[in-house]
């Protein structure tokens, strides 16, 4: 046993996954094997992530696996950031396997083999992607990811508008693919002479212009981003994760996603040896029109999973931020800072794969129990799915950053880092990034009414149409999945102090410093105990104790005094469901107040009109700015192109001897 | 420099694979064609032979056999039978008049002998002037595939093609390594039986070996 090093064990666990989902295939006709699949997926999940958790300690380790092409074999390698995210990948994903083996109970055998191989596909795909160490099997790893997130995504494919969205989300896979390849491309022509393998330590022994060093990182950030959903290459995830199987949109979203997240750190931080402070910027501004413009389009959704999707936009934009500041710190110098900033955003990476997975595989439950997505049609869930609600009602709180949940812990973290940029050399930065740190908080605000939008129209006030009537609560799998989840939000954000020095190994792997903790263990104070400091459990006994405070004093005392009385009904004598705000209702200030950035498509009705009708769509305006033209320009291309197709083989052979005798006076000269 | 007698022999081949080429841009018949591919296989044979026997390049003794038996019998057999059962040997209409193609033959003649000059003179087997002639041929078959709008023909053009190109290797190199000149050989055999089934089911659905009627098959 001593002797497999850990790396060994991480393939050995992708090997597992691979297996389980072949395995699927051949045992589809014995239903009683097919479903013990899952559970052993999530078992070897379970695994990865201690794997992750031992390399975190230890020392990095590699190995050669002769497989590949003839003379490029794969390089696999774990080291602390490898690890980190090898963690949140099996971590996330054992909730969300345990959540799939209850969802995908009643699916038809057949499909359901299918689902497993690509499932079991994709979780090895990502695995591979965190370990590789060359550039041609991490690009084999990232194709085998999107094409089998592609088949999942496609998983209803009888519908069109879920082939549409394959599509779409196959075609910004590619894009970006093409730029990582490019990148990957000049990281290894700036490498050393007669060095012809694709291996990341050669790209790392490169000395790199800053000219060649800023491409490939654009490159990366290109590439990479089109995966996170940067936008403007976001326009797929609110497509494809609404389109998705819900345990796909989970895993997706809280664990693909982090996948570009680790690229770009891996690229950034280790490959490339030149960084330069520009790059920070604009990482920085990215993130932040990413992460304003992903919450206030999420803010104005009605679809459940639309609204998670444009959430993870604005969460990307966030981590993105982060990253940003990261690189401004690092490249002015300020080891302790950059250190600070880096274990936010990686900590924000790990909370948000738990409490948006724990959201998705939510609204997955309440997708399944009601067949509906639209919040204007649901209401009241509370009382019929109490577990469901109770479980998605922690994520809710935890993506809002309400303490003493995770997703505090991280923003807290991000500003602290904001508030401390006035120690940076660069005036002009110094004067803007107040600006940044106020939007960060802004974009946290309205996620947290996003929140309140989402848990308040879907869970609470009365049914709004039949659909809820006949919901059922979800299966103990599932709920066991979600628990799970639930509970990695509330550690996360009850023991911060530990997971930061979990995280330590990490951070000064990237930025040589690591970040110093001041307080004790249940105290964290990241730069100065005088400065600021946050007691996540001494909150959460005050807030437990208010909470029972309020509960005895509302049975004893309030409750003491009720009077039951027909009401004057405020003038509202009939009360109808339709009466409650509804989700388009409660995005409307924001659709007001932001109406420069969407393209809102209204019907209004008739004063007249004995059957009203009202129809309101926010479109993402960048379709028809960015996107539109695009796909204009291509089509004409095509339609002139096309003219060359006759039908006629002459033709055809002209053109083949044209272009030969072409080609040859050319060689002549 | 007088020329040594086989290297005589083989350029005087050389001429005559040039003169074929010509003849089948100017055939109107499909019978005739397939006669003169054959008498074209017979001269590349030959040439092949005298150029291994001249050098003492054993392995080109093969490559001839290998010609021998397949474009001068078998092939021709093989077109001579598919004429037969599709009842074809008609006139052949081509779609440039035949003058006009010649003329533009000898301007592709004479730019392959351009473009050949530099290129044999780096050359430095025995057979190196014969280049500009295998290239022009190569180029006088493609041409043949242009102007022709019957199936049959089209495929004896890409075979005179590969002629050509045959010619041009034995010519600069003495021949591809013997690997790659059995490859070829089957490749070429392998196609002309598939392209055999597909004379069938093109006029199964068209009712005639005319290309033309494909143009039904394009997308707009």
């Amino acid at each position: 046993m001593m002797d497999l090093s850990l790396v060994q064990l991480a393939w050995a666990g992708v090997l597992c996954w691979l297996g389980l989902g072949l395995a699927a295939l051949l045992v589809q006709r014995l239903r009683g094997l097919l479903n013990l699949i899952f559970p052993l997926g999530a078992i070897v999940a379970l695994g990865l992530a201690a794997i992750g958790a031992m390399a975190l300690l230890g020392h990095a380790s590699a190995i050669v696996l002769p497989i590949g092409l003839p003379d490029l074999p794969f390089h696999l390698r774990l080291d602390e950031l490898s690890a980190f995210f090898l963690i949140l990948l099996g971590g996330a994903a054992f909730g969300v396997t345990l959540y799939a083996w209850g969802y995908f109970r009643h699916q038809e055998s057949g499909s359901l083999a299918l689902l497993l191989l690509w499932y079991h596909l994709f979780l090895a795909g990502m695995t591979t992607v965190l370990l590789a160490d060359d550039a041609y099997a991490f690009m084999v790893a990232w194709e085998v990811m999107a094409l089998s997130s592609y088949f999942l995504v496609t998983t209803d494919h009888d519908q069109p508008d879920i082939r549409r969205a394959g599509f779409l989300y196959l075609l910004i896979a590619h894009v970006g693919a093409v730029a990582l390849l490019l990148c990957f491309g000049v990281l290894q022509g700036g490498g050393v002479e007669g060095a012809g393998d694709y291996t990341f330590d050669t790209m790392r022994l490169a000395e790199m212009t800053p000219f060649w060093a800023s491409v490939a990182f654009l490159l990366a950030l290109f590439g990479f981003g089109a995966k996170a959903g940067l936008v403007p290459m976001h326009v797929w995830l609110p497509e494809a994760h609404p389109a998705a199987p819900s345990p796909v949109s989970a895993l997706m979203s809280g664990v693909m996603l982090k996948t570009a997240i680790y690229g770009l750190l891996r690229v950034t931080f280790d490959l490339l040896n030149v960084q330069l402070g520009w790059w920070g910027a604009l990482a920085l501004a990215l993130g932040l029109v990413t992460a304003l413009y992903g919450v206030i389009f999420a803010a104005v959704q009605s679809d459940m999973k639309r609204l998670l999707a444009w959430s993870s936009i604005e969460n990307i934009g966030v981590l993105l931020a982060g990253f940003g500041l990261t690189l401004i710190f690092y490249t002015d110098g300020k080891g302790a800072l950059a250190a600070l900033s880096l274990t936010a955003m990686l900590y924000h990476a790990l909370n948000h794969a738990f409490f948006k997975g724990l959201l998705f595989t939510g609204a997955g439950a309440v997708l399944h129990a009601t067949g509906e997505r639209n919040m204007d049609k649901l209401g009241g869930l509370m009382r019929v799915m109490p577990w469901t609600a109770w479980l998605t009602l922690i994520g809710a709180l935890a993506i809002a950053g309400l303490p003493p949940l995770n997703g505090f812990v991280s923003e807290w973290l991000l500003l602290q880092a904001f508030l401390l940029t006035p120690g940076l050399n660069q005036s002009y930065l110094n004067m803007v990034i107040p600006v940044a740190a106020a939007s960060v908080a802004l974009a946290a605000a309205l996620a947290a009414y996003v929140m309140v939008k989402f848990f308040g129209v879907t869970f609470l006030g009365v049914a709004r149409s039949g659909a809820v009537a006949k919901a059922h609560e979800a299966g103990w799998r599932e709920r066991l999945g979600m628990i799970w989840l639930a509970a990695g939000c509330v550690a996360l954000g009850l023991f911060p102090a530990q997971v930061i020095a979990a995280l330590a190994p990490v951070v000064r792997l990237l930025t040589g410093q690591t970040l110093v903790n001041d307080g004790s263990w249940f105290l964290l104070a990241p730069v100065d105990a005088e400065r600021a400091s946050y007691a996540p459990l001494v909150f959460f006994a005050v807030v437990l104790v208010t909470l029972l405070l309020v509960f005895i004093w509302v049975r004893r005392v309030y409750h003491g005094r009720i009077r039951r009385a027909d009401p004057w009904d405020c003038g509202y004598p009939e009360q109808d469901a339709r009466m409650q705000d509804s989700a388009e209702g409660f995005g409307q200030p924001i659709r007001q107040i932001f109406s420069s950035f969407m393209r809102v498509e209204r019907e209004t009705p008739d004063p007249f009109d004995r059957h009203p009708r009202y129809r309101g769509d926010s479109r993402d305006k960048l379709w028809v700015l960015l996107y539109q033209p695009i796909a204009d320009v291509a089509a004409w291309l095509s339609d002139k192109a096309g003219r060359l197709q006759h039908g006629r083989i002459q033709w055809y052979l002209i053109y083949s001897f044209a272009t030969l005798i072409f080609l040859l006076v050319f060689v002549t000269r | 420099m007088a020329l040594s007698y086989p290297l005589q022999v083989v350029n005087l081949l050389a001429a005559l694979l040039l003169l074929i080429s010509f003849a089948m841009l100017s055939q109107r018949r499909i019978a005739g064609l397939v006669t003169l591919f054959a008498v074209q296989g017979a001269a590349l044979s030959l040439s092949t032979a005298i150029v291994a026997w001249s050098t003492g390049q054993h392995h080109l003794y093969y490559s001839a056999a290998l010609t021998l038996g397949l474009k001068v019998f078998a092939m021709p057999y093989y077109f001579f039978r598919l004429i037969r059962k599709l009842d074809v040997d008609r006139d052949v209409e081509p779609m440039i008049t035949i003058p006009t193609t010649m003329l533009i033959g000898i301007v592709l003649v004479i730019f392959a002998f351009n473009l050949a000059m530099p290129i044999s003179q780096m050359s430095g087997t025995v057979t190196r002037s014969t280049l500009g002639i295998a290239m022009a041929s190569v180029l006088l078959a493609f041409l043949m595939m242009i102007t022709r709008s019957k199936a049959i023909p089209q495929v004896i053009g890409f075979l005179a093609m590969e002629n050509g190109l045959f010619f041009a290797a034995t010519s600069a190199t003495y021949g591809m390594p013997m690997v790659v000149e059995m490859g070829v050989a089957l490749d070429v055999l392998v196609g002309v039986f598939v392209l055999g089934i597909f004379f069938f089911q093109i006029r199964e659905t068209f009712d005639s070996l005319d290309l033309k009627h494909m143009e039904k098959l394009k997308e707009r």
